[in-house]
């Protein structure tokens, strides 16, 4: 065996090893009693393809052959570099950040497979229309999601906090979409052997991967911050297309299949994220959600009740069941320690705690969850919204911390809200309901929210975390006077 | 013996489509709880990319593709160590899964509800 087919075949059982691991990683994944020991058996067939890979130095064109020692060289420093930044940061991210840091390394793959194609494209190797256009779409998708996880990441992270919206915009990104195909059709027309007139190929490969860029940071800016989890899993989902894609033109069929598995689960996910909503993912991306709202409906009667931490805190000592409805203002607070301590001391009083969990609230479908886990609040209190809507209207206090849209009843009742539709919990149902909230401000959506205004709801204004600790204080402050 | 790999046409449009057929398959019936760490994990796998990116690197002959091949692997390699970063942190808290007897409270409160003041 010479050394060349020896190198292919340690590459190719690596790469049929890693697409096995992958799959069967991610099939641990989705159940929460195998998940942890999933992303290792992924790490594995990760770590399998990395190392074979140097192997392709073997075989490597002959022009490059001068450049082996410098390349090899470069892929050590690149892996180590990239590799290790990204390794410290995420494990340094708080928790309520992941969904930024997922977008932002979401960012990076779109990036690579972008790479990929412009250094096939530049090399002139993809030979023939059908390999130069998948190489051409997978740059147009990976550069999408460069750019448009880069925009996703900064609202997130606060760095744009309002969504830039202008008259006509949609036509606009249209027409930059329409440029970047014209672009790529025309230098796939020019490198087939057309006479190219105009620019050089060069030229029109900047050219096509700028547009790409700036589609999708244009796409990006309009959607709120609201929407964001569907927009990443969007943009996750493209990565993967776009890896898959890229994988054709190399010929790998680990990328091929990873890249595609990504693309159709990421793809589901995105559905099932949209389906919380009530929304379709179209609806998501080209309508100017919250706009249509800054009016306060009209039939919103009663008034705002502010109420203080410590009697709050009191009375749901001695009511007999509270709900817990965790919002994104929990994880902004990083208040979820807190929480479960209170959660305890009302739990040794005898009061019967649960969890509701709303599929899209936080910024991240299950977010809450991955919160209340890290704070060691058992599976057994959580319950997503269809296991206990039910329970609300026989519950004494619906405790609302930091969620707005998601317990909105405008949603079941309002037709002009344009939330209307989408499933909400019941926390209106129950007989008492505080609402712990940062101010007076509206939810993410931009969305008045009649709950805060009805009979029974008072407001506790303030950081999460505070306030918690102020409840827990009273409640505490009780048991002493009692013993 | 050849052991290089091609896959062309129709091959190719197959392993595409069970790829993407396993893909949907494998995170249908998925809880709530998971969503966010499998997304994060999904991200973790499409970090592979560094690997296409290793071999455009690996077979650069020129400054230019030195240069693109060289931030390919530096952000795929981002994406995979970071993705795998954040994703085992998120996995990690579900750890206890099996064990919620860690927790005495858990559902059911042991103690007696006192009497109100």
């Amino acid at each position: 065996m010479t050394l060349i087919s020896t190198a292919q075949l340690i590459i190719g059982l690596a790469d049929l090893a890693a697409a096995f691991l992958f799959m069967y990683g991610l099939k641990r994944m989705s159940s929460p009693v195998t998940a942890p020991s999933g992303i290792f058996v992924a790490g594995l067939g990760m770590l399998v393809a990395i190392l074979a890979s140097f192997l392709y130095v073997v075989d490597a064109d002959a022009a490059s052959k001068p450049f082996v020692m410098i390349n090899v060289g470069l892929c050590i420093a690149a892996l180590a570099i990239g590799g290790s930044i990204a390794w410290l940061a995420g494990k340094k991210v708080p928790m309520t950040a992941m969904p930024q840091m997922v977008a932002l390394y979401n960012g990076m793959g779109g990036g690579a497979a972008g790479a990929i194609a412009a250094v096939e494209l530049f090399g002139g190797k993809a030979g023939g229309t059908t390999a130069l256009v998948v190489t051409l779409l997978g740059a147009l998708i990976g550069a999408i999601s460069l750019s448009g996880s880069l925009i996703a990441w900064a609202k997130l992270q606060g760095v744009i906090n309002q969504p830039f919206r202008v008259i006509g915009q949609q036509y606009f990104n249209l027409l930059v979409l329409l440029a970047t195909v014209a672009v790529g059709a025309y230098f796939v027309y020019a490198a087939t052997g057309g006479a190219a007139r105009f620019l050089t190929s060069s030229h029109l490969i900047y050219l096509f991967f700028a547009l790409a860029l700036v589609y999708g940071i244009l796409m990006t800016l309009p959607i709120g911050g609201a929407d964001m989890p569907v927009v990443i899993s969007i943009y996750n989902a493209a990565t993967g297309l776009a890896v898959g894609l890229e994988g054709f033109v190399l010929g790998n069929p680990a990328l091929m299949i990873a890249g595609m598995v990504v693309g159709a689960a990421g793809t589901l996910l995105t559905l099932l994220m949209a389906r919380a909503m009530n929304r379709s993912v179209q609806n998501v991306l080209f309508t100017n959600f919250g706009e249509s709202s800054k009016h306060k409906p009209s039939h919103i009667k009663g008034s705002l009740k502010p109420t203080e931490a410590a009697d709050a805190g009191i009375f749901m000592r001695y009511a007999k069941s509270v709900i817990i409805v965790p919002g994104y203002g929990l994880a902004a607070a990083q208040a979820q320690q807190k929480l479960y301590e209170f959660v305890k001391l009302l739990q040794s009083a005898g009061v019967v705690v649960k969890f509701a969990i709303h599929p899209v609230a936080g910024r991240m479908p299950g977010q809450m969850d991955v919160l209340l886990a890290e704070a060691g609040v058992p599976y057994d209190l959580i319950f997503q919204l269809d296991d206990i809507n039910d329970e609300f209207k026989t519950t004494d206090v619906a405790l609302v911390i930091g969620a707005n849209d998601v317990v909105n009843p405008a949603a079941r009742t309002d037709k002009s809200s344009p939330i209307f539709g989408m499933p909400i919990l019941n926390a209106d149902q129950a007989k008492k309901v505080y609402v712990i909230k940062r101010g007076q401000g509206k939810g993410y959506a931009g969305i008045v929210n009649a709950l805060f205004y009805a009979e029974n709801c008072d407001m506790v204004y303030g950081d999460a975390s505070a306030v918690l600790a102020k409840m827990i204080e009273s409640v505490r402050g009780l048991g002493s006077k009692a013993a | 013996m050849d052991f290089a790999i091609h896959i062309t046409g129709f091959v190719a449009i197959y392993i595409f489509m069970l790829a993407a057929f396993a893909g949907w398959v494998i995170i249908g019936g998925v809880p709530a709880i998971l969503h966010t760490p499998l997304m994060s994990g999904s991200n973790f796998v499409h970090g592979i990319v560094v690997v296409g990116g290793m071999y455009a690197l690996l077979n650069a002959s020129t400054v230019q593709q030195q240069i693109i091949g060289f931030v390919a692997v530096l952000l795929g390699a981002g994406n995979a160590a970071g993705g795998f970063a954040v994703t085992r942190r998120m996995l990690a808290m579900f750890q206890t899964s099996g064990s919620a007897g860690k927790h005495p409270h858990s559902g059911h409160p042991r103690h007696p509800r006192p009497k109100a003041v």
